[in-house]
């Protein structure tokens, strides 16, 4: 008989059985009638006799083809089926507390697994590292950098004497125009040294990598297109490969597609280009600290290793290399500059992991908040079964068949609670990808994965364990004798019946303190970050607007800039905008920033030049402080005077002026300059602060120059900033036709100039502030839940507690208590509870908050503001929910409850 | 599991479906004529409970070594399950026998001739 046959012709054995054993029966029946001469009944009831316990038989048959466990199992798993569908809204509390729990800590793990966890998607990723430096002795550096990025010289250097890599490369991304199609576009280029692809090693999907001859200087040019843009530009048509694209009004050839997902780094790109001048070992200077490293090491060389010899590598790149005769390359001993390498993994995640570890620590203790729930709930329904518990356990029922039945019930309800967190937990990814909070990195990476279904089945089967095991450790010890006593009926209820209970209550309203105070301190956090003055105002009035003008299009400066005057006026009278300026860079816009120290006349001599710190600088327009709100302190703004007579004149931020000139007024008529060769520059305004690295970051020192000024490296006498973002002041900033208004009033300049990120300043602002309000947002929703859940528990306690002495409140109340005292004495014994919570609650939220130091802003860690006002709203909501359970206390009629005995 | 324990109340475990299969290897039966056979072979001696016959014949039919078939008997006229051993049957019975008689031998040779003189 086969496995089919046991499984699916189970009654068909069965009947065989029975008429079998039937048979059996009849044939000694007859037999002791023939032999003893007896009547039938007599003797069948002697054959009986003799056969023993029909039922036993054949249950003993049945069970040599059944699989017991599983039998015994499936038999289990009806019971507790039974019993759920017998008590709906328990069930259903009880699975939906659960489904929600484990759903949102299935995708919190899976942005965890996906973002923090899972190796980078390159071979070997544990080898590549971060070749990031540190330059402690250049002052000033640290308030808008951090570290030091590479310079080409140093690549080279580093490329030909390291002694621990396999290979390395460095990269930067930016824009580039692409023309020569429909509409002139500003495309993402990553611009790659040699090497680099060979670190990150990811193969094209057609074509092939860039080689060595695309990086001669007179080499071919060729790109390499990202997989986006190949399916957008060109259709994902293989045909792409030898077509010629026109970047920055230059001819590059396509060599290769980079596959789907393929990041250098954490930027995406849609082109992927050598830099054959950038890298030329003939024309090199020390400076141009712009360069992104990224290597892979030798198999078994330890970071500390090749941060050694990278650290080693500085004085033979300041032998090596020189800014030209007269100058002195180790002026940059006084940098102190040492590696600082890290791997990659920690660049592409930057400063998210603390944020989702605390997430999913929070969203772990609300876990634990659910467990204990509906561990509470099953010990009130427990209770209610404790009759028949107690029954079970007269009539024979060993211990352990009875904590196994509450434990398996739990595990059940762990199962399904977890099903259905799956699907919680899809639906909520699903949301997060489509929000696409865009400072999470490797978003597009994040999925429902293997671990993360497994963390879901592990979590389930860990709750149901831990309520299961909470409840069976209760019932299981009682003794048949006080329950079938009927205690409950005639006594009020031991303190030692509830004492279960009061604990998970306590903890409850500890971890419901501690995930409401992290709440508050990251709402208090984004409170101060939102009332802290940008440096502009009314973002969402100003529409900005990214132009860039090549050298194709304009070769002199000055008509750059009467170009770039031309498109400021143009928009300036299109209706709405009351205001136009432009800036090279516009706060937090994330573009790699121009730095470099300045002298102030009669007081710095040129040879201090190493001990004077670092200033951020930035190139503005005539009009553009005004356009974007921020207040003069001192003197005026740039007029197009100072800029086509090209007065050598400046502008610096008011702490600058601060800490240079004492006040604001004192540095107007002051000398600057940053550069023995250039003029003087007068300081002709001074500037409110600008936080230019993000809200949660101090403004920085900001020297501001004119967008057009002297050249000093080139044959040019004069130098402009050629991309420049435009602000536009206007209601209607945001709104698409003023957008296209914009590209027209560029496009009736010169057609061929790209347009590119409009955005609204709102927009950028609200990025820089998005790790905070992700992490209030992911907090708060912790903390509802868990305030929520202890709300529940505190209600279902004190309402259970009611129910099971209305018998003793009614004999009070018989004897004169007044109800409003009666209703006291619950409402008391919830507080009582929740001031236990909240002591232990205030301690473990200090020690958190602690942790979480970093992510605050502008408030302490032991806030006292959030510390005072959780623990308030905690005793009113524990009030409110023993008030409600408590006021039924008073329609108790006392001649009712004594009658019903 | 309790299984194993059915046949061992007075027995040693396996030696009921040792008999069952010997007394089937001569002749096919339904399970009161085993009971029969095998009380009467032994001399009354042995006592088949029917709490044991026929557990241990559904061991047997799922172990295959045995097969059942519903016919008509000849002697009572009335329908019964008869049970016919298999050459896997076969095969498992003469192991059993075999070891069955080592293990005598070696309990004899423990016991020894001279304590069996003495109680004799």
């Amino acid at each position: 008989m086969s496995w089919f046959e046991r499984i699916f012709r189970r009654s068909h054995l069965d009947d065989d059985l029975v008429e079998e054993l039937q048979e059996h029966i009849e044939e000694r029946t007859e037999q002791i009638m023939r032999l003893e001469n007896l009547s039938r009944s007599e003797a069948r009831q002697a054959a009986l006799r003799a056969f023993g316990n029909p039922t036993l038989v054949k249950t003993r048959s049945r069970e040599v083809w059944e699989w017991s466990r599983l039998e015994a199992l499936l038999a289990d798993l009806k019971l507790v089926a039974r019993r759920l569908s017998r008590s709906p809204g328990f069930a259903v509390t009880v699975l939906l507390t659960l489904s929600i729990g484990i759903g949102a800590n299935t995708a919190v793990f899976s942005v965890v697994d996906s973002v923090l966890l899972k190796p980078l998607p390159y071979p070997q990723p544990d080898r590549l590292v971060t070749l990031s430096l540190q330059a402690p002795g250049a002052a000033g550096l640290a308030s808008f950098r951090d570290g030091l990025l590479l310079s080409p010289s140093m690549y080279l250097t580093f490329a030909e004497h390291n002694r621990t890599f396999q290979s390395l490369g460095v990269w930067s991304a930016g824009t580039a125009n692409l023309t020569g199609i429909a509409q002139p576009e500003e495309v993402h280029v990553v611009t790659v040294s040699s090497g680099l692809l060979e670190t990150l090693a990811v193969p094209p999907v057609a074509g092939r990598w860039l080689n060595a001859d695309d990086q001669k200087p007179q080499g071919s040019k060729s790109v390499l297109i990202g997989y986006g843009f190949w399916q957008r530009q060109f259709g994902g048509q293989r045909s792409v490969i030898g077509q010629t694209i026109r970047l920055d009004t230059q001819y590059w050839q396509i060599v290769g597609i980079m596959p789907r997902g393929f990041k250098v780094v954490d930027s995406d790109f849609d082109v992927l280009r050598p830099a054959p001048q950038a890298f030329d070992p003939r024309h090199q200077i020390m400076e141009g600290f712009a360069w992104n490293g990224v290597g892979r090491l030798k198999s078994g060389v330890t970071i500390s290793q090749a941060d050694a010899d990278i650290s080693s590598l500085i004085p033979v790149w300041m032998d090596s290399w020189s800014d030209g005769p007269g100058s002195n390359s180790h002026f940059f001993d006084i940098w102190r500059i040492t590696a600082a390498l890290s791997p990659l993994k920690q660049q592409v995640i930057g400063s998210i992991g603390k944020v989702l570890w605390l997430v999913m620590g929070t969203i772990g203790i609300v876990m634990l908040i659910v467990c204990t729930n509906v561990a509470n709930l099953l010990l009130v329904r427990a209770d209610s079964r404790q009759q028949e518990l107690a029954i079970r356990a007269a009539l024979g029922a060993g211990r352990g068949r009875i904590a196994r039945e509450l434990i398996f019930e739990s595990l059940v309800l762990g199962a399904i609670g977890g099903s259905a967190g799956i699907a919680v937990a899809y639906g909520a990814l699903q949301l997060l990808s489509a929000i696409g909070p865009s400072n999470l990195p490797r978003l597009s990476e994040i999925s429902l994965s293997l671990e993360s279904l497994c963390f879901t089945a592990g979590l389930a089967i860990f709750s149901g364990l831990f309520f299961g095991s909470i409840v069976s450790l209760k019932f299981s010890r009682i003794g048949p004798g006080p329950a079938l006593r009927g205690s409950s009926r005639t006594v009020s209820a031991g303190r030692d019946r509830h004492r279960s209970q009061n604990v998970l209550v306590v903890a409850q309203v500890a971890m419901a303190m501690v995930l409401l105070v992290c709440a508050g301190l990251m709402m208090r956090s984004f409170s101060v970050l939102l009332n802290t003055k940008p440096g502009f105002y009314a973002p969402q009035h100003l529409q900005t607007m990214r132009v860039a003008i090549l050298k194709s299009l304009a070769s002199d400066p000055v008509t750059v800039t009467r170009m770039q005057n031309q498109i400021a006026d143009k928009l300036a009278q299109l209706p709405g905008v009351s205001s136009v300026g432009y800036a090279a860079d516009v706060p937090m816009d994330g573009l790699e920033p121009n730095w470099n120290s300045i002298f102030v006349q009669g007081r710095d001599s040129w040879g201090a030049k190493s001990t004077l710190p670092m200033r951020l600088f930035n190139y503005t327009s005539p009009n553009y402080f005004h356009t974007m709100g921020s207040r003069m302190i001192a003197g005026r703004e740039f007029t197009w005077d100072d800029v086509y007579n090209q007065r050598p004149v400046s502008i610096i931020s008011e702490n600058l002026a601060r800490e240079l000139f004492g006040t604001a007024q004192a540095a107007v008529g002051k000398q600057i300059t940053y550069f023995q060769l250039m003029p003087w520059h007068q300081v002709i305004g001074v500037v409110e602060d600008a936080r230019h690295n993000g809200m949660d970051a101090a403004a920085p020192a900001i020297v501001y120059w004119p967008t057009m000024s002297p050249n000093l490296y080139g044959p040019e006498p004069l130098d402009a900033v050629r991309g420049v973002t435009f602000v536009v002041r206007s209601q209607r900033a945001g709104s698409e036709s003023l957008i296209q208004e914009m590209q027209q009033a560029v496009w009736q300049i010169n057609s061929e100039l790209p347009v590119s990120g409009l955005r609204t300043m709102q927009e950028i602002d609200s990025k820089s502030l998005a790790r905070t309000s992700f992490t209030l947002t992911m907090l708060g929703a912790a903390a509802a839940l868990a305030l929520a859940l202890g709300i529940v528990g505190i209600y279902g306690v004190i309402s259970y507690s009611v129910a099971q002495r209305t018998r003793e409140m009614g004999i009070r109340i018989a004897l004169g208590a007044r109800k409003r005292e009666l209703q006291w004495l619950f409402v008391r014994s919830a507080l009582a509870l929740t001031v236990a919570g909240l002591i232990i609650g205030v301690l473990a939220a200090a020690a958190v908050a602690e942790l979480m130091r970093t992510l605050l802003f502008g408030i302490r860690p032991l806030d006292p503001l959030s510390f005072a006002v959780v623990p308030l709203v905690l005793v009113a909501a524990a009030m409110l929910a023993s008030y409600l359970p408590a006021s039924r206390v008073s329609a108790i009629n006392p001649a009712d409850v004594l009658k019903a005995e | 599991m309790e299984n194993n324990n059915d046949a061992s109340r007075d027995l040693f475990p396996g030696a009921l479906e040792m008999m069952i299969l010997e007394s089937l290897r001569r002749q096919p039966a339904h399970g009161y004529a085993l009971v029969q056979h095998i009380q009467q072979r032994s001399k009354n001696l042995l006592q088949v409970e029917e709490g044991s016959l026929y557990p241990a014949l559904q061991r047997l039919l799922k172990t295959k070594m045995v097969k059942a078939e519903w016919t008509i008997s000849s002697s009572t006229n009335r329908r019964v399950r008869v049970y016919q051993i298999t050459k896997s049957g076969m095969q498992h019975l003469e192991r059993e026998i075999s070891s069955f008689d080592r293990m005598l031998e070696g309990i004899q040779m423990v016991l020894g001739p001279a304590r069996r003189a003495t109680n004799t």
